[in-house]
């Protein structure tokens, strides 16, 4: 592939803030017409690498080129060409739903003919030409952040960064979302994504696992599955503490996770050790609701990436 | 650029229009201080409550009484017991008590000195002062006027040719002293002020608030077409305000406007100029519009009280006196009074302008400096 091919290059990008290096060498690259997902947790450093992307935070060393813009020598000239569009987006809710898209357009410079039929596409694939003079503030949180993304698509950018997009959004307005997303990508945009849902990162092309602003694992979705060795087996409980400490010696478990309702734990065979697990804790006189194999949430993936990349350094 | 600027202001406008909070602030401070300052407000003090016992009794003491009934500044209550007294002061129903002991009139006959008690509820200073010095006129009033008819009888020779000293009250710029005339122009500043400061700061705190500050600056949009988009409505919104409140100021409590409409717009400009740098600065430091909700009052407070606009510099202890050359709000007070009731122009004011010219310039400067920052 020849260097136009990609839409998003990141060399080594760096940015540290007072308390916390947020980015820490960061590489990748986005080809066009590809939809790459960033993936962590909180404080992982995806939403610093999309506002530098984004042009709006300049990094502290490295270098990044969107659309063909180096983003430290002039984010400005790349900003027409880039949509950011983050987990909220700014929307004014005193004004209707055609008039936020008007604001944008007119701050990208978009012609008035070019906008009618941009936003009239865009409206029709969102489901919302019905709420064109409704106030912004009075739609709902699905239908906002569908207007946002119509917003943040009018001036029909080459580049899409979309900070976890649909959090917190409905099943049907996620549905709409991806449509739309995925149109775009047929057209040769290119998408920078970041998630919390495993199912949207089955949706990339490729994923990049991120831990305290370094990356971890940078693959097609799945392989990263392919990495977990074994299956997920949950541990519904009050006092997780007690049994882990109970069965933190046994053979076969390779990962160990506090989560919200108990334990979750990575085994290489379910079948013979659930069984195993259920009796020891009954033994030990420890009450449990449910000791089950879950499907892997991303988390579940993200802990065994964190801990063979630990068992690798030494 | 236009047309990036051109929807900015757009926008700013129909959020005035349609935000409850904008609306408030936009209309309640000119009507409320309008009339607040037109009518409530006054620096004249009239209808004092006077409770008067009279342990005299004689045709003297009623007299003097009679006088006191007869001024438009009290309102007499007549006791019979002093003992009343205390609980009438106590429940505000009298502000002052007048106590003629008997032989009033007796010691006046002789010829000797006669006593007029007075006591005062002085926990509004003000009102004590003003009251005693009413007191004191009515009291010497009536001692004059008693001597000179003592004198008459005695020797009627010398009545008519004493020495006397007749003040001949001259008051110019403000013929009736009226506090209208002192107030309404003044507000103006007050109200300047509370609006595009409050308005300023709400409109880019708001912003950052509600996430399309951020959503902004990832647009092609330059810094400078922000913060034009973001001052230049409530630069106008000052302008009208100034002109609907000098406007009632005129033809509803007729307050002479001396001076020239231009002399007033090119100080008013420079005040909201300064105004705009203040409430750009507090929208650097507020993160939320309640923090900026504070912090402008935290501003308008002093900004008020060190402006000369109700109670005068010159009586401020030295040091206080020297800060307010740092409030923008003095110099406009001074412009606004000079232009309406001395009719003063540039040759006089042009101090007052230079002055809030400079702090301008210091404030939007640092504002738009910090504001580049806060956007990192």
């Amino acid at each position: 592939m020849g260097a136009d091919d990609f839409t998003i290059e990141l060399d080594g990008l760096t940015k540290s803030f007072p308390d916390v290096r947020a980015v820490d060498r960061l590489s990748f690259k986005v080809a066009r017409g590809e939809i790459f997902g960033l993936v962590g947790p909180d404080g992982a450093g995806k939403t610093t690498t999309m506002r530098m992307l984004a042009g709006v935070l300049a990094p502290d060393a490295g270098s990044a080129r969107v659309a063909g813009y180096d983003m430290t020598r002039d984010p400005e000239g790349a900003k027409q060409h880039i949509s950011y569009m983050p987990q909220r987006f700014g929307l004014y809710e005193e004004l209707t739903v055609d008039e936020n898209i008007r604001f944008y357009a007119d701050l990208f410079g978009v012609a008035r003919a070019e906008r009618e039929t941009r936003a009239a596409e865009l409206l029709q694939a969102a489901g919302m030409v019905e709420f064109r003079s409704r106030l912004a503030g009075k739609l709902s949180g699905g239908m906002k952040q569908k207007l946002g993304l119509v917003c943040a698509l009018v001036h029909t950018p080459e580049v899409i960064l979309l900070d976890e997009p649909t959090n917190g959004v409905d099943p049907v307005s996620r549905r709409d979302f991806w449509r739309i997303l995925y149109t775009l990508l047929d057209q040769g945009v290119t998408i920078l994504t970041s998630t919390a849902y495993l199912d949207e990162a089955e949706r990339c092309h490729r994923v990049a696992l991120l831990h305290e602003g370094r990356m971890l694992f940078c693959d097609t979705p799945e392989n990263l599955k392919g990495n977990l060795d074994g299956a997920v087996v949950s541990v519904v409980c009050a006092e997780p503490r007690p049994v882990k400490e109970l069965i933190s010696g046994m053979e076969g478990i390779s990962t160990m996770m506090i989560v919200g309702d108990g334990l979750h734990l990575v085994v290489r065979e379910p079948g013979r050790m659930i069984p195993e697990l259920r009796a020891r804790i009954a033994a030990a006189g420890l009450e449990v609701d449910s000791v089950e194999e879950v499907a892997p949430s991303i988390e579940d993936l993200f802990v065994e990436a964190v801990q063979k990349k630990k068992g690798e350094k030494p | 650029m236009l047309g990036r600027l051109r929807q900015m202001l757009i926008k700013e406008f129909l959020h005035v229009i349609r935000d409850k909070r904008a609306r408030f602030f936009l209309f309640a401070p000119p009507v409320i201080q309008t009339l607040v300052f037109g009518y409530a407000a006054t620096l004249e003090i009239k209808h004092v409550p006077v409770a008067i016992v009279d342990y005299d009794n004689s045709q003297v003491s009623r007299d003097l009484v009679s006088r006191f009934q007869a001024s438009r500044y009290f309102e007499v209550r007549r006791l019979s017991d002093r003992r009343e007294i205390p609980e009438l002061i106590d429940r505000d129903e009298a502000t002052m008590a007048l106590q003629i002991n008997s032989g009033f009139a007796r010691d006046l006959g002789k010829g000797e000195t006669a006593h007029l008690q007075v006591v005062v509820d002085a926990s509004n200073s003000n009102t004590a002062l003003v009251g005693l010095g009413y007191v004191n006129q009515v009291a010497q009033g009536f001692a004059r006027e008693y001597r000179l008819k003592t004198l008459a009888r005695q020797a009627p020779a010398l009545a008519g040719g004493l020495p006397e000293i007749v003040v001949e009250r001259r008051p110019w710029y403000n013929p009736d002293m009226s506090s209208q005339w002192f107030f309404v122009p003044g507000v103006i500043g007050n109200l300047v002020l509370v609006i595009v400061v409050t308005l300023t700061a709400f409109a880019v705190v708001r912003e950052r608030e509600i996430g399309t500050l951020e959503q902004i600056m990832v647009t092609p949009i330059r810094r400078v077409e922000f913060i034009l988009g973001k001052t230049i409505p409530f630069f106008l919104i000052g302008l009208l305000d100034t002109a609907l409140i000098s406007a009632a100021g005129t033809l509803w409590f007729h307050v002479p406007l001396n001076g020239s409409f231009l002399v007033l717009g090119a100080g008013t400009v420079f005040f909201i100029l300064c105004m705009l740098g203040v409430g750009l600065f507090i929208s650097t430091v507020s993160a939320t519009q309640q923090q900026a909700m504070v912090t402008s009052f935290f501003f308008i407070m002093p900004a008020v009280i060190f402006s000369g606009f109700g109670s005068p510099i010159s009586s401020m202890p030295d040091i206080l006196q020297r800060l307010t050359y740092l409030n923008p709000l003095r110099y406009y007070e001074v412009v606004l009074r000079s232009v309406y009731l001395k009719g003063g122009g540039f040759d006089l004011l042009w101090p007052q302008m230079a002055a809030m010219a400079a702090i301008a310039l210091i404030m939007l400067t640092v504002s738009v400096l910090r504001f580049q920052k806060s956007l990192e």
